[in-house]
C-alpha cells in the first residue's frame, strides 16, 4: 500500500530547543519551540532520537496552544538525545521537520533551586523561633485572651460539681496531622485537672494512633495528678475509623453517658454539627476547637466556645504559659507579621509593574 | 409563658418534622424551578468540551464514599454522559480511596444506559483502588500502566485501546475531582504544579466556600460546588441536547430550595420572638 | 531516657525529611518512599491490632457489666463477624459459594453500608435547621450581618433565589469570590504559619505534652 505522505505549506515551527528539566530527580528533557502563526495548525508533533541515531520516532503530539513538552517516557540519565517538531494542519497536511535541537542529556539534581524561596522562608523563621525562645527566659509576655481555653478549667468544675463524666473527643484525623498533636497537648492538662477532681473522662477515638498516645497521656497525666490507680484504660478505646460510624458511636455515648462536659477539640468533617447538635441536646457545656475552616461555623452555632485555626495551636502554650512556648508563639506573630508587611509592599508595588516580591513568592 | 416564649423553647424534634416535610414533598411533586448556570461550573463544561477532536482523555477520580454520594455522585454521572455524548475518551478512577470504587461503579452503570454505542476499553476504562494517595498522583505521571497494571475488571492496561495511547498526564487534558474533603488540593499540588495537568473539582458545598481561592488563582478550571453545581452541569447537557436521565440533582434542588426557605423563614420568625421576648424584659 | 529518646528521633527525622523535601535526585526519593509510604503503612497496620483489640474489650465490658445500650454491642460484634465473613468467606473450601449467595459483600456494602452512612450524613439537615434556629439571633452587629449575608447566600445557592431576582446569584458569587475568599485565606494563611511554628516546636523538642507529661 502506497502511503502518501502530504507535506503542505505549514511552516515548522522554529528555534527548538530541549534542555535538562531542572530541579528534578533526572530522567526527563523539556523541549520548547517557536509558535507557528497559521490559521490550518492544529497542533505539534514531537520526535525524538538517540544521538548518533539516523531515525527519528514521534514520541507525541500537543495542541495548537502549546509550545513546549516534557518528555520524561523512556529517558535514561546521561544518555544524549536529540529532539525536532513539526506542525501539523487541520487538513491532515504535516510540515517538515524542525531543525533538530543540538543533543542534550538528563541527569538528576541535587537541589531544587526553585525552592529556595521555601528555605530562605524556613530559615527566617527559625531564628524568629530560636531568638524569641531565648529572649522569653525570665519574662512574662502577653498572649491576648482566648476565651475557649479561659473556659477549660469552668467545664471541668461543672462536670465534676454534677458528678458527670467529661467527654473528649480529639479529632477524626490521625498524628501526622497537626491538629490532633494539638488536641492531644490540650488533653493532658484537662486529663490532670480530671484526675484532680477525680472526674470520669472518656475519650473515644478514630485512629489506632491516636488511641495508643492518648491512652499513654491520659494516663501519664493521671500518674502527675497522683492518682494512677484512679486511671482506667477502658475510658480511651478505639471506636470506630468510619467517620460517621465514629459520629454514631459518639452520640449514643453522649445520650447514655450524658456527660456534663463536651470537648471537641481536633481535626473534624462533616460530623462535627452532627456530634455539637446531639452535645447540645443533652445540656452540656461544649468547647470545641478546630483548625477546619469548613466546620468553624458549625462548632460556633452550636457550641458554647469556639477555639478558632491557630488559636488551638497557641493552646498548650496558653495552658502551661511555659516561657518557652509563649516565646514561640511570640515568634509565630512575628512571623505574620513579616509576611503580612510583605504582602502588603508586594501589592504596592505591584501597581507600579515592579514584581520583584511576587517573583520572590513564586512557584514552579 | 407568652406565644413568643413557647416558640422560641420549641421542642427541636418539631422543627425536624418540618423539615422533613419541606423535605419530602418537593421530591412527590417537583417544582421544576429553573436553574441558573454559574461561572465556575462553565468554566468546567467547556473545557470538558474543547477536549471533543483533541486526543486527550477526562480523569474522573472518585474520592468520596457513600455519605456524600447525594451530592456528589449526579456530578460523576453527568461529566461521564458528557464524555459520552462528545465521545472524548474517560478514564474512571475508583479514586485514592477504597470506598470510592463503589461510587465509580454505579456512576458508569447508571450513565451508560442512556448510551449503546459506547464501548469499554475504546471510549472508557475503569480503574481500581490502589493505595497510596499522593504516591499514586505521582505515579500516573509516569506511568498509568505501571500505577495499575490491571483495570478494575483485571484486564491489562496494555491491551486496552484508550490507555495504551493515554499513559500519564501528557495525554490527559484534565483531572476532575470528585471529593467531599482536602484531596483536590493534592491533586493540585501534584499534578498540576508538577506535571502541568489542569484540574477541575467537584465538591460539597461546604467545602466548596474553601475553594474559592484555587479558583481564582487558576488552578482550578471549574467547580461544582454542592448538589447545585451538579444540577447546573445537568441543565447545560440538557441544553446541548445530551441525554440527562433522571436528573437527581436537579429533582433535588427544589427540595433543598423549600428547605433553604424554611430555614430563613425559622431564622426570621426565631428573631421577631428574641426581640419581642427582650423588648418585654426590658420594659418590666 | 524514656523521654529523650523519641525526642531524639523526632529531631532527628524532623530535620531529615525537612532536608529530604529540597532534594529531588532519585535517592532521596527512595528514602522517602521507604521511610514515609512504606513504613508509616506497616506500622498503622500494626497498630490495628491494638485497635482491634481496645475495641474489642470496650464492648466486651459492656456487655458482661449489662450497661446502659449493651445490645448495641452485640450488634457492633455481629456486624463485623458477617462483615469479615463476607469479605473472606468465599475462600473458606466447602463454603464459597453459599457465602458468595448469602452473605455477598457487595450487597451488604451497598444495601446496608452505604444507605447507613447516607443517612447519618442526611441528619446534618435536620440539625442545621434546628442549629439555625437557635443561634442566629441578631444580638450583635456582627451577628445580624452574619444573619444578612447568610440568608442572601442560602436563597442564592438555589432556583428559588434566581427566580425570586435575577441578580441573585451573582450578588452570591461576588460574595463567595471576594469576602468570604478573603477570609478563608487570611484563615488559611495564619493556619499555615501556625502549622510550620508547632512542627518545628515538635522537632526543636520545645513541644513535648504530646509524650504525656512534664
Amino acid at each position: 500500500m502506497l502511503i502518501l505522505l502530504i507535506i503542505g505549506l505549514l511552516e515548522p515551527p522554529s528555534y527548538v530547543r530541549a534542555y535538562d528539566r531542572p530541579n528534578d530527580g533526572g530522567g526527563a528533557i523539556v523541549i520548547e519551540w517557536e509558535p507557528v502563526s497559521d490559521t490550518l495548525l492544529k497542533g505539534y508533533e514531537i520526535f525524538r532520537r538517540k544521538a548518533g541515531e539516523e531515525k527519528f520516532r514521534k514520541i507525541a503530539y500537543v495542541g495548537k496552544g502549546r509550545n513546549s513538552f516534557v518528555n520524561s517516557i523512556g529517558i535514561k540519565d546521561g544518555l544524549k538525545y536529540e529532539y525536532a517538531v513539526r506542525s501539523v494542519g487541520i487538513d491532515g497536511s504535516y510540515s517538515e521537520l524542525s531543525i533538530p535541537a543540538p543533543p542534550v542529556a538528563s541527569y538528576p539534581q541535587w537541589f531544587k533551586k526553585h525552592k529556595i524561596n521555601t528555605l530562605l522562608a524556613i530559615a527566617i523563621y527559625l531564628f524568629l523561633l530560636v531568638y524569641f525562645t531565648q529572649a522569653a527566659k525570665g519574662k512574662e509576655l502577653f498572649i491576648r485572651r482566648i476565651s475557649g481555653l479561659d473556659h477549660l478549667d469552668e467545664a471541668v468544675g461543672r462536670a465534676t460539681e454534677m458528678g458527670k463524666p467529661i467527654l473528649y473527643v480529639p479529632g477524626i484525623s490521625g498524628m501526622s496531622d497537626i491538629a490532633t498533636i494539638a488536641s492531644i497537648n490540650i488533653l493532658s492538662p484537662v486529663a490532670k485537672k480530671a484526675a484532680e477532681y477525680d472526674t470520669p473522662i472518656i475519650v473515644p477515638n478514630r485512629d489506632p494512633i491516636v488511641t495508643m498516645v492518648a491512652q499513654e497521656v491520659v494516663k501519664e497525666a493521671y500518674t502527675e495528678a497522683g492518682r494512677p490507680d484512679a486511671f482506667k484504660r477502658e475510658n480511651v478505646f478505639f471506636l470506630s475509623d468510619s467517620q460517621f460510624a465514629y459520629a454514631a458511636g459518639v452520640d449514643g455515648i453522649m445520650v447514655r453517658e450524658k456527660p456534663a462536659t463536651n470537648l471537641f477539640i481536633g481535626m473534624f468533617y462533616a460530623e462535627s454539627l452532627i456530634l455539637a447538635e446531639t452535645g447540645n441536646m443533652t445540656g452540656a457545656i461544649q468547647i470545641a476547637g478546630t483548625d477546619a475552616v469548613a466546620q468553624l461555623p458549625f462548632f460556633i452555632a452550636a457550641c458554647d466556645y469556639t477555639i478558632m485555626g491557630e488559636e488551638l495551636y497557641a493552646a498548650s502554650a496558653y495552658l502551661s504559659r511555659d516561657p518557652k512556648l509563649v516565646g514561640s508563639i511570640k515568634a509565630q506573630d512575628w512571623g505574620k507579621a513579616l509576611l503580612m508587611g510583605l504582602v502588603v509592599l508586594g501589592s504596592i508595588l505591584s501597581l507600579f509593574n515592579i514584581d520583584l516580591i511576587l517573583k520572590f513568592f513564586a512557584t514552579i | 409563658m407568652g406565644f413568643w416564649d413557647r416558640f422560641l423553647k420549641i421542642d427541636r424534634r418539631w422543627i425536624f418534622l418540618v423539615v422533613w416535610i419541606a423535605v419530602v414533598i418537593p421530591l412527590i411533586k417537583p417544582l421544576g424551578l429553573p436553574t441558573h448556570i454559574t461561572p465556575p461550573v462553565q468554566k468546567l463544561y467547556d473545557f470538558i468540551d474543547d477536549l471533543q477532536g483533541e486526543e486527550k482523555a477526562v480523569l474522573l477520580s472518585f474520592d468520596f464514599d457513600p455519605s456524600t454520594m447525594p451530592e456528589l455522585l449526579p456530578m460523576g454521572v453527568a461529566i461521564i454522559r458528557h464524555c459520552f455524548a462528545k465521545k472524548i475518551p474517560i478514564i474512571v478512577y475508583g479514586g485514592l480511596y477504597p470506598q470510592g470504587v463503589g461510587m465509580a461503579k454505579m456512576a458508569i452503570d447508571m450513565a451508560k444506559t442512556d448510551f449503546p454505542d459506547i464501548v469499554y476499553g475504546r471510549d472508557y476504562v475503569f480503574l481500581g483502588y490502589v493505595p497510596g494517595v499522593s504516591l499514586v498522583i505521582l505515579s500516573i505521571g509516569e506511568s498509568i500502566q505501571g500505577t495499575f497494571g490491571n483495570d478494575y475488571f483485571g484486564n491489562r492496561l496494555d491491551t486496552l485501546p484508550l490507555t495504551m495511547s493515554v499513559d500519564n498526564y501528557e495525554k490527559i487534558g484534565i483531572v476532575v475531582d470528585l471529593s467531599g474533603s482536602s484531596i483536590p488540593a493534592a491533586w493540585i499540588n501534584y499534578a498540576y504544579q508538577r506535571y502541568g495537568c489542569r484540574i477541575g473539582c467537584g465538591t460539597t458545598a461546604v467545602s466548596a466556600a474553601q475553594y474559592y481561592p484555587y479558583l481564582q488563582t487558576g488552578q482550578f478550571v471549574g467547580m461544582l460546588g454542592g448538589l447545585k453545581g451538579a444540577a447546573e452541569y445537568e441543565e447545560l447537557l440538557e441544553r446541548n441536547g445530551i441525554p440527562t436521565g433522571r436528573r437527581e440533582a436537579t429533582i433535588g434542588m427544589d427540595a433543598q430550595s423549600v428547605v433553604h426557605l424554611l430555614i430563613i423563614l425559622l431564622i426570621i420568625l426565631g428573631n421577631i420572638g428574641f426581640f419581642y421576648v427582650r423588648r418585654r424584659e426590658r420594659r418590666v | 531516657m524514656r523521654r529523650t529518646f523519641p525526642l531524639v528521633i523526632a529531631f532527628i527525622m524532623g530535620f531529615v525529611m525537612m532536608i529530604q523535601y529540597f532534594i529531588p535526585h532519585p535517592i532521596s526519593q527512595k528514602f522517602y518512599k521507604i521511610m514515609v509510604q512504606q513504613w508509616l503503612i506497616i506500622i498503622s497496620i500494626f497498630f490495628y491490632v491494638f485497635a482491634w483489640r481496645s475495641f474489642g474489650l470496650y464492648h466486651i465490658n459492656k456487655i458482661k457489666r449489662r450497661k446502659e445500650g449493651w445490645w448495641a454491642s452485640v450488634v457492633a460484634f455481629v456486624g463485623v463477624f458477617f462483615m469479615l465473613l463476607a469479605g473472606f468467606g468465599d475462600r473458606i473450601p466447602g463454603f464459597g459459594n453459599f457465602i458468595v449467595k448469602y452473605f455477598n459483600f457487595d450487597d451488604l456494602y451497598n444495601y446496608m453500608f452505604a444507605p447507613l452512612q447516607a443517612t447519618m450524613f442526611s441528619l446534618l439537615a435536620f440539625f442545621i435547621a434546628s442549629a439555625a434556629f437557635r443561634a442566629f439571633k441578631a444580638r450583635t452587629l456582627e451577628a445580624t450581618l452574619l444573619l444578612v449575608t447568610a440568608t442572601i447566600v442560602m436563597l442564592g445557592r438555589v432556583p428559588l433565589g434566581a427566580s425570586l431576582w435575577k441578580g441573585l446569584p451573582e450578588v452570591v458569587e461576588w460574595i463567595l469570590m471576594y469576602p468570604n475568599m478573603a477570609a478563608q485565606r487570611g484563615i488559611m494563611i495564619g493556619v499555615g504559619l501556625g502549622m510550620i511554628a508547632t512542627s518545628l516546636k515538635i522537632i526543636l523538642g520545645i513541644e513535648r505534652s504530646y509524650l504525656g507529661g512534664d
